[in-house]
């Protein structure tokens, strides 16, 4: 098993800043054309800034030059695999950037009246309309920019709903163990209160707390699933119907839908309310941190209440509907990450009816695979997931005195990204891995080779493990130094 | 077309590895009920061709239109060579910075982000990004409530009307209240007409604010800090500051803003990308992620996600803000193009935007029945003027001639203001295509 050093091996890199000399310029820009006045007379000198924000000064190819130098220091999905758990970095096709840049979306205005726009307000239907089928729900907002902003939509939904039946004391949100920190977070967010249920060894949520949690003070259950064991609450029609006799809602995390897209629905199985990643589960690139995509997919009794404007049809002639009294109010300034849309939209008209069940089949398969591979080495005490497993690096800590957080560090030198490491919370030493679909059998071996080889070493030369990376361009950061020292923008020297 | 790997001979020797002879054995957890008996109502595969001739063909029932409108999104150019480089797929297949060591690139480009939104807002810490200006709005001022742990929020003045809503729909679950101070007769806040108390958490003031005019902070600055609240300055228009003075100069404590005239394109209003900068002593309060230097165990200086324990992922229900994925690629094309433009560049780019306006300004008050709303207050490079007949007609009539002759005020009921139209120009806009948006105007 060798080890896959960065293409970018150098120095550190100066900041831009450090590039800029006096003088220096950049892209060029037009000079107006129109008859000019002195900017004093334009705007009162008190108004002005007595010096200029101190941009870098680098010519255009400069920039380009320093970016992407830096750039080589990332890893990312077209260079190995990336196996993110509960983050599906799966391939993103490269069509879908061809398509969000196209003229007719990049360069529309968010104002141009309906009658300009109706190819995107017809793709933003179109979308809704599919993302609703592969709920089996019956309505669909894609105002919300990200996971966490449809999960805070959702509970403002369920407290929407709740008020409009004069049970606004129902402030109360289940959550399990494993959940996301986004869940509880969103929670606190919308004023609501967070009680905690505990899983059982199954790695499952327990009817058994679900029952005494219930009373009439519960707004609802958040519940991903499979959740973020990767396990699938086996138990979620009785769950669902235990959470609706005591008048609380079903929300689903549906950020990753890798698992379930064509072979089973929210919808069916009780859910009132989920929200999708598409970032996720519909291919929309991660770009190093965003933007995403957070669609919430509702049962007709919360359409009443989603965000304004949503995007109607009538007679083939779409509009933006904002006369909409019972909503929640708009989440985001515009429409939401529209270009976003406009990938996620093709890659599901791409993949279709059948390719959408074959894509979770493969991711499923994929990490059953992985699993096999893999739990002699490292156990998987909840057992195998459906698109990701939680592995433990607890044993190996106790036998070698190595870290989970060293064996992902040590996976760096090997060319791989880490898994998602100490979470969830439930299990010691946690590496949370998701290969998804879109990696070979080939791949899968590499990366289950070189976690094996990593646990020999940690076993022969635990010190190799324990002071890795090797191979990046930098070594292990000192974190705490961050936090103590903050150094969070450039200083520019005096004078 | 798909992006599926195995070949059956691939997916047999697999199942033979995890000892199961078919995939859908591995659904055996799911309730027999559940799984889907036909197939999802959805359209049949499509290949790239098929699907690029179906995509492109939405796109073309959009008018690509001459762009006078503003409102929060601006028509600038982007040099190619920001794309070029947002196309480099280290960046945009990467995710958030989780394991630094293989993500310096995203990281110093935060870093560097962070500097340049710190030097146009006069603040002095930035974040990596919030979803956009509006909810940049709302996570400030869910920093303000708990700041200075009081319970009341002040809306002044032109805020966007956008941002307004926002602010409410964040805010519609906790035990607090929203008041509203209309503009003075400048169109601006007059420090007279607020009402600060000992229970505000903030004023929000947005300068420009949403019809163009520039705010005098200063003055408010001092009564609301007088009362222990934060002065939140919303920017739903980055461009001006390039120009003129800085709201931290002018004692603003946050400022919430809009950034995507700075290297995103106007995209129907997403992705774009929220700023959010600070006073250094609320760091810790600071929604968001934010990306700090350090050194590594040869001492060679890096980068690293700092001060986590602010956020979701560690402290769940007490986190400063939900905020997880942000607009990180959006970022970056910010960073990209600031670095491109300079100094110089931005300037220029700003200078030609407020050259065309009031040119533009000038020739549209010569014309019989049109004047500005508010014509002594001064305006950066988006102004709003009354019309002679339904805006609406003069959008439809723009439509026809290929261009988009601004926003329509009456569409913004928050605003309280008379019907008319919000107009704003760009260093895109040329003498013939104002003099254009003028004929059309005037219904020549």
């Amino acid at each position: 098993m060798s080890l896959v050093p960065f293409p970018f091996l150098g120095p550190t890199t100066p900041t831009i800043f450090e590039r800029s000399r006096p003088g220096r310029s950049g892209t060029s820009v037009p000079r107006p054309d129109v008859p000019t006045r002195p900017l004093e007379e334009l705007i009162p000198a008190r108004h002005l800034r007595a010096s200029p924000p101190r941009l870098p000064e680098v010519p255009e190819h400069e920039a380009v030059r320093h970016y992407t130098e830096i750039s080589l220091k990332n890893h990312h999905v077209d260079r190995a695999l990336y196996p993110l758990g509960s983050c599906t970095m799966k391939y993103n096709p490269k069509v879908n950037e061809q398509m969000a840049r196209l003229g007719g979306f990049a360069g529309l205005h968010p104002f141009t009246p309906a009658e300009a726009v109706q190819g995107a307000l017809a793709l933003m239907h179109e979308l809704g309309e599919m993302l609703g089928e592969i709920a089996g729900m019956d309505a669909v907002t894609l105002q919300p920019a990200a996971g966490a902003q449809g999960e805070l939509t959702g509970v403002l939904l369920m407290r929407a709903y709740h008020q409009s039946r004069g049970e606004a004391q129902r402030r109360r949100v289940l959550i399990p163990d494993s959940a996301h920190g986004t869940n509880p977070a969103t929670v606190a967010l919308a004023g609501f209160e967070v009680s905690e249920l505990k899983s059982n060894e199954a790695g499952r949520l327990s009817v058994k707390a679900l029952r005494e949690a219930l009373d009439e003070r519960v707004a609802g259950l958040m519940l991903t699933n499979p959740n973020t064991l990767g396990v699938f609450e086996s138990a979620i029609l009785e769950i669902s119907e235990l959470v609706h006799e005591a008048g609380g809602l079903m929300y689903m995390d549906g950020a990753n839908l890798n698992a379930l897209t064509g072979i089973a629905r929210p919808g069916d199985m009780g859910y009132d309310i989920v929200h999708f990643n598409l970032h996720k589960t519909f291919s929309t690139p991660h770009g190093g941190g965003g933007p995403g995509a957070g669609p919430v997919a509702v049962m007709s009794h919360l359409e009443p209440f989603l965000p304004v404007p949503t995007v109607t049809s009538e007679d083939g002639v779409l509009s933006l509907d904002w006369d909409r009294p019972r909503s929640i109010g708009r989440v985001h300034g515009f429409y939401g990450n529209f270009g976003v849309l406009v990938r996620a939209y093709t890659f599901i008209r791409m993949l279709g009816q059948s390719g959408l069940r074959e894509m979770a089949e493969a991711a499923v398969l994929n990490n059953a695979y992985l699993s096999a591979r893999l739990e002699s080495r490292f156990p998987l005490p909840y057992g195998r997931g459906m698109h990701e497993s939680v592995f433990s690096g607890a044993e190996l800590k106790k036998k070698t005195g190595v870290k989970t957080l060293d064996v992902a560090k040590r996976l760096l030198d090997y060319g791989f990204h880490a898994p998602t490491v100490y979470f969830p919370l439930i299990v010691a030493e946690a590496l949370l891995t998701e290969p998804t679909e879109t990696e070979t059998k080939e791949e899968l071996d590499r990366y289950a080779d070189a976690l094996i080889s990593i646990a020999a070493e940690a076993e022969s030369d635990p010190e190799l493990v324990t002071g890795a990376p090797h191979g990046t361009p930098v070594r292990r950061l000192d974190e705490g130094r961050a936090g103590r020292e903050l150094d969070v923008r450039w200083s520019f020297p005096e004078g | 077309m798909s992006f599926l790997t195995h070949s059956e001979a691939d997916r047999q020797e697999m199942l033979a590895a995890v000892g199961v002879s078919s995939v859908r054995e591995l659904y055996g957890d799911i309730p027999a009920s559940l799984i889907l008996a036909d197939p999802l109502p959805l359209p049949d595969p499509l290949s790239e061709w098929e699907a690029t001739s179906l995509v492109s063909g939405h796109a073309a029932r959009n008018a690509e239109l001459v762009c006078f409108a503003g409102a929060g999104i601006y028509d600038h150019h982007v040099p190619a060579a920001v794309d070029h480089v947002l196309r480099r797929s280290e960046f945009y297949t990467a995710y958030t910075p989780y394991q630094p060591e293989v993500s310096q690139g995203t990281l110093q480009s935060i870093y560097e982000f962070q500097t340049m939104v710190c030097e146009l807002t006069g603040l002095d810490v930035a974040n990596a990004s919030i979803y956009d200006g509006a909810t940049a709005t709302a996570e400030a001022v869910l920093m303000s409530l708990s700041v200075t742990r009081r319970k009341e929020i002040v809306l002044a003045g032109h805020l966007h009307p956008h941002y307004r809503q926002v602010v409410r729909t964040y805010t519609q679950g906790l035990d607090v209240s929203l008041l509203n101070v209309g503009a003075g007769e400048a169109g601006t806040v007059e420090e007279g007409a607020l009402e600060v108390t000992d229970a505000t958490a903030c004023v929000v003031v947005q300068s420009p604010n949403a019809l163009g005019l520039i705010e005098e902070l200063s003055p408010l600055a001092e009564r609301i800090h007088d009362a222990g609240a934060l002065l939140v300055c919303a920017v739903a228009d980055p461009v001006p500051l390039a120009l003129i003075r800085p709201p931290g100069e002018q004692g603003a404590d946050v400022v919430a803003g809009e950034g995507q005239p700075f290297g995103n394109s106007p995209s129907f209003g997403g992705p774009v990308v929220g700023l959010f900068a600070a006073r250094e002593k609320f760091i810790r309060k600071m929604p968001g992620r934010i990306v700090g230097a350090t050194e590594d165990t040869e001492g060679r200086r890096g980068y690293v996600l700092t001060l986590q324990a602010r956020e979701q992922q560690i402290r769940r229900e007490r986190a400063t803000s939900n905020i997880c994925t942000n607009q990180g690629l959006n970022a970056l094309a910010a960073t990209l193009h600031l670095a491109m433009l300079g100094r110089e560049g931005l300037r220029q780019v700003a200078e030609t935007s407020v050259q065309n306006a009031h040119y533009a300004a000038a020739r549209i008050l010569e014309l019989d029945g049109f004047e500005l709303l508010y014509p002594d207050t001064p305006f950066v490079r988006e102004f709003a003027v009354r019309t002679p007949e339904d805006p609406r007609t003069i959008l439809s009539r723009g439509l026809e001639r290929g261009l988009l002759a601004g926003v329509r005020l009456g569409r913004f009921p928050d605003l309280e203001t008379p019907d008319g139209l919000l107009l704003a120009f760009t260093e895109k806009r040329t003498r013939a295509e104002i003099d254009r948006l003028v004929d059309v105007l005037a219904g020549r």
